[in-house]
């Protein structure tokens, strides 16, 4: 059996001739620390090795300090900041409008799995096909400090006050209502999470990413399962994530039998090196189990949880036409005028 | 002999006319869910075939079976198509509601009624007519299952028979009703008509005024629902992203929307198609996906009602402060809450105007009838690109869910207009841009939609305050300065929104205002109101929010504004007076109906007579 690794270095320009400066966004103002950066700097580094044009990437998000980061990469791609839950119903609309364009959404635990709950699933149910990450950190920041909905019972926060409700796991979440790619990951692991957001974008329907990604000003302390040194110490990779892309003919001899590939629909490569044992993404209730398990031992699952690349997109579901509905010309969208005359005469 | 208009306020028996021809109301009370829709649609069709101006209005209960339902049709040789108030002719075939709906006939009505009904005493001062609908179904429907839907018919051919209806039209108007696939189902039917119409003709002996007479005022008009007119206007328009949620009464725009857009926006080359149109989770989800197809460049549009505004104020305001295209059809019904979902109500207006928290302002358009339902929904998208901003169009129940006359609608005359837009080549030519820049002093500023495959042309479009780079600013001057213009965005729009319609009367010292549906009861008023108590009125019809010069000019050449509308609180003229100065502001008055029945002339020449003091 054989697979491919990385280049050592990434050049200095990509395929398409654009440099690692022209991936990057205005300067974050989150905090120092913060894991959204991490995920801002591994977002960068994806769609330039991947040689994906700014230009042909739209990030989206909601409110919070997730929803921020847009602004902190891909500065070459059209952005839209919109309203508190509710990124999955904007970039819903412009797929629609342009099915060409590459979703990225970018969102928190409290824009996903409290305000924007609804329209998280309902977006699942469509498989938008979108990648959707939740920068997770369990607790909500810009208005300082309170439990989200991803909290697990028994976390602390900073003053003391225990959480007692149980969280909402939004990978369960998307596997159950028709996600057709969805990982777990966590900010402080550089590797995989580049290799899972690669895996994602060549994905063809929607891939949900739930990064854990420590708060460092109000998560960050002894107590809180959302910390970077909690996650550390029982964060358990299912496998070695690594993504080879179609452009990429790299081959090297791997020992039969310790690999797990899953071909994406264009062709690149998902490779996933077996660790302790060997986990099938293909399996949805496999996926389910591992995470019920997972929970039940207070450990912290990474790597690709599920993925289907067969299942239809809400794009294939309205069999649109090829060009985006956005740009059409007149002659396309406005019906002749004897269309009109024949209504009217059925009306008469 | 023919007279035409009673004395609307004081008719009495003895001046009832002998016979009554093209002038009257027919009322017939049903249970909802038996069916009666289509028997009341042919009775109307074949009256309209017949040349015979006429307008029908459901007025039906929130409800799938059961609960009392009621549908007028009115004919009128004068053209008035607005709803009359009294009943002249009532087809009894509900026992829930037989008793009051009789109470409530004027003395010389008249009354056909289902013999089955066990009403203790029929009135003897109105015109009565018992039918055995039971027996009369039998023969005609050996199917048990279905003969509560076919009796209905067998009152359309009893009042064929006594309204003079010629069979033909009727026989006509059926097998249009029932369409090519289910020609059997209409055969019978067409028996059930014919079993009616020989009962009366060998039992029946006519005593009541009433009489349809053919004549040519229907000529070249079509029949049509609002909603329906303004799916159409939508798919002429362009539209490319519809996204909605169902709500009563707009679920039927874009239902009526599927079918337009498989039969007219399906690609004849490839059999795909030019017009998505999603059923979202809720209301919120619809417009967000609106405002994210507008902003990438969609023509895009949902359709609503009021609860379902209500939940749209969020992503209207962020649309509003980003900039985006957008439409929204609201087919009013009656407020507040859940109000009463299935009446007419005119009741969003200030709402609308400024819905969303912050300093907003929305144009909004007030069609009145089907033309316009269709070429309001181009002016529409016209307007929402041309401006950037979310545009309202605001119809309402009776619009929207009643069959109207109407003439055939005129096709788009001039190109779609997709507003300021940079594509990669303007780019090249320009070295960049800056999205909120006013470049030309118009207060709209040039975009690019994503996709754009220009190193030039991102921006990042945010609910957050903003500079004229779109970058995030707190700063007061860049906040106020993106405020003001959007002020004066909006004051330019008055350039743009279709101007209102104005009848001057030389000799008139009082005018009336109204809009949207208001207006068939106003138009029909003024006659009144000139026949009975001789006072002259002029009259403007609104089609638009912000209001134009039209509008300042009509109030300053009247001593007294009548503001016709239907809802509590005068919502249109509380909106006028915040635009006007105290001047014309004191001159407005209000006329308001809202019971959530459709407006009748009636109630608006009593209030005019009221507050005139006549």
């Amino acid at each position: 059996m054989s697979t491919t690794t990385r280049p050592p270095r990434a050049p200095k320009t990509n395929r398409i001739g654009l440099a690692v400066v022209d991936y990057k966004g205005a300067k974050t103002t989150l905090c120092a620390g913060c894991g959204h950066n991490s995920i801002s700097q591994r977002i960068i580094e994806a769609f330039f090795e991947l040689g994906i044009a700014p230009w042909d990437v739209a990030k989206f998000s909601g409110i919070g300090c997730s929803s921020k980061a847009p602004a902190y990469f891909l500065g070459l791609s059209h952005g839209f900041n919109g309203v508190h839950g509710r990124a999955p119903a904007l970039a819903t609309g412009a797929i629609l409008a342009n099915h060409k364009l590459i979703g990225l959404v970018t969102s928190g635990d409290g824009d996903t799995a409290s305000i924007g709950l609804g329209q998280y699933m309902h977006m699942l149910r469509r498989n938008v096909p979108l990648v959707y990450i939740i920068e997770n950190n369990g607790v909500y920041g810009l208005t300082k400090g309170q439990f989200s909905a991803t909290a697990d019972i028994g976390s602390k926060l900073k003053n003391g006050t225990v959480n007692d409700l149980p969280p909402i796991d939004c990978c369960l979440v998307a596997i159950e209502t028709g996600a057709t790619f969805v990982a777990r990951s966590f900010s402080g692991d550089k590797n995989q999470l580049k290799a899972v957001l690669e895996a994602a974008i060549a994905h063809r329907g929607l891939a949900v990413i739930d990064v854990i990604s420590p708060c460092t000003t109000f998560n960050d302390h002894e107590g809180s399962t959302k910390s970077y040194a909690y996650v550390k110490q029982h964060d358990e990779p299912l496998h070695e994530v690594g993504f080879v892309p179609a452009f990429e003919e790299i081959e090297i001899e791997m020992e039969e039998g310790s690999v797990r590939e899953v071909e994406m629909h264009d062709g690149s490569k998902l490779v996933l090196r077996k660790l302790d044992g060997d986990y099938d993404p293909t399996n949805k209730l496999e996926a389910i189990r591992t995470l019920h398990e997972a929970a039940g031992k207070g450990e912290v699952v990474t790597g690709v949880l599920y993925v289907n690349e067969h299942a239809p997109t809400l794009t294939d579901l309205l069999h649109l036409v090829d060009e985006p509905l956005a740009t059409l010309p007149e002659a396309k969208v406005r019906p002749p005028k004897e269309a009109l005359e024949a209504v009217i005469e059925e009306l008469r | 002999m023919s007279v035409t208009e009673l004395s609307p306020l004081a008719a009495g028996e003895d001046r009832l006319p002998k016979e009554i021809i093209n002038d009257f109301s027919i009322q017939v009370a049903t249970v909802n869910g038996s069916g009666s829709q289509t028997a009341n649609l042919v009775l109307m069709r074949s009256i309209f075939q017949m040349g015979v101006p006429v307008s029908g209005k459901n007025l039906f209960p929130s409800n799938i079976q059961g609960l009392p339902t009621w549908f007028t049709i009115r004919a009128s040789k004068q053209g008035y198509i607005g709803r009359k108030r009294e009943v002249d002719l009532l087809v009894a075939m509900n026992p829930e509601s037989a008793q009051e709906d009789i109470q409530s006939l004027h003395p010389g009505a008249t009354l056909l009624y289902d013999a089955a009904l066990k009403l203790p005493e029929i009135r003897r001062d109105v015109h009565a007519y018992a039918v055995p609908f039971d027996k009369l179904v039998a023969p005609v429907c050996p199917e048990v299952r279905l003969r509560k839907l076919v009796r209905n018919m067998i009152y359309v051919g009893v009042l064929a028979h006594l309204l003079g209806i010629d069979l033909e039209e009727i026989h006509k108007a059926l097998f249009k009703q029932f369409g090519p696939r289910k020609k059997k189902a209409a055969e019978l039917n067409w028996g059930a008509v014919q079993a009616g119409a020989q009962y009366a003709a060998d039992n029946l002996e006519k005593t009541d005024p009433l009489r349809i007479e053919r004549m040519d005022r229907t000529q070249g008009k079509i029949m049509i629902e609002g909603n329906a007119a303004t799916a159409l206007g939508a798919i002429f328009a362009g539209a490319t992203v519809v996204t909605w949620y169902p709500i009563t009464p707009s679920t039927s725009l874009v239902e009526a929307m599927m079918g337009y857009a498989k039969r007219l926006r399906t690609d004849p080359e490839t059999g795909k198609s030019t017009c998505a149109i999603l059923q979202a989770e809720d209301e919120l989800a619809a417009i967000g996906m609106v405002v994210g197809a507008g902003w990438a460049g969609a023509r895009a549009m949902t359709a609503t009602s009021g609860p379902g505004i209500s939940l749209m104020s969020e992503f209207v305001g962020l649309a509003y402060f980003t900039e985006v295209p957008a439409v929204i059809v609201n087919v009013e019904r009656v407020g507040p809450s859940t109000g009463l979902p299935t009446r007419t109500q005119q009741g969003d207006i200030l709402f609308t105007s400024a819905l969303s928290h912050g300093d907003t302002q929305h144009p909004m358009l007030f069609p009145s009838r089907p033309e316009e339902c269709f070429s309001m929904m181009s002016e529409a998208f016209d307007l929402a690109e041309r401006y950037q901003t979310p545009v309202f169009v605001i119809s309402d129940l009776d619009l929207g869910m009643n069959y109207w006359m109407s003439d055939p609608f005129e096709y788009p005359d001039k190109p779609i207009r997709r507003g300021k837009v940079l594509t990669a080549e303007d780019l090249d030519r320009l070295g960049g841009f800056a999205r909120y820049r006013d470049v030309d002093g118009d207060g709209v500023c040039y975009r690019t939609l994503p996709g754009t495959p220009h190193p030039k042309a991102a921006y990042f479009t945010r609910g957050s305050g903003h500079d004229e780079e779109a970058k995030y600013s707190e700063r007061p001057s860049d906040y106020m300065g993106i405020m003001d213009r959007l002020a004066r965005k909006f004051e330019n729009m008055k350039r743009d929104v279709p101007a209102p319609v104005v009848e001057y009367n030389e000799d008139a010292s009082i005018g009336l205002i109204c809009y949207g549906t208001s207006v068939y009861a106003t138009e029909e008023s003024r006659d009144q109101l000139k026949q009975e108590y001789g006072l002259e009125t002029s009259h403007l019809r609104l089609r638009a929010y912000p209001f134009t010069q039209e509008v300042l000019d009509f109030i300053d050449r009247h001593a007294r504004i009548y503001v016709v509308e239907q809802n509590r609180d005068g919502q249109m003229r509380l909106l006028m007076k915040m635009a006007l100065n105290p001047e014309r502001a004191a001159k407005l008055r209000s006329v308001c109906y809202y019971g959530g029945l459709p407006l009748d002339a009636l109630t608006v020449t009593e209030a005019i007579v009221a507050q005139e003091g006549l």
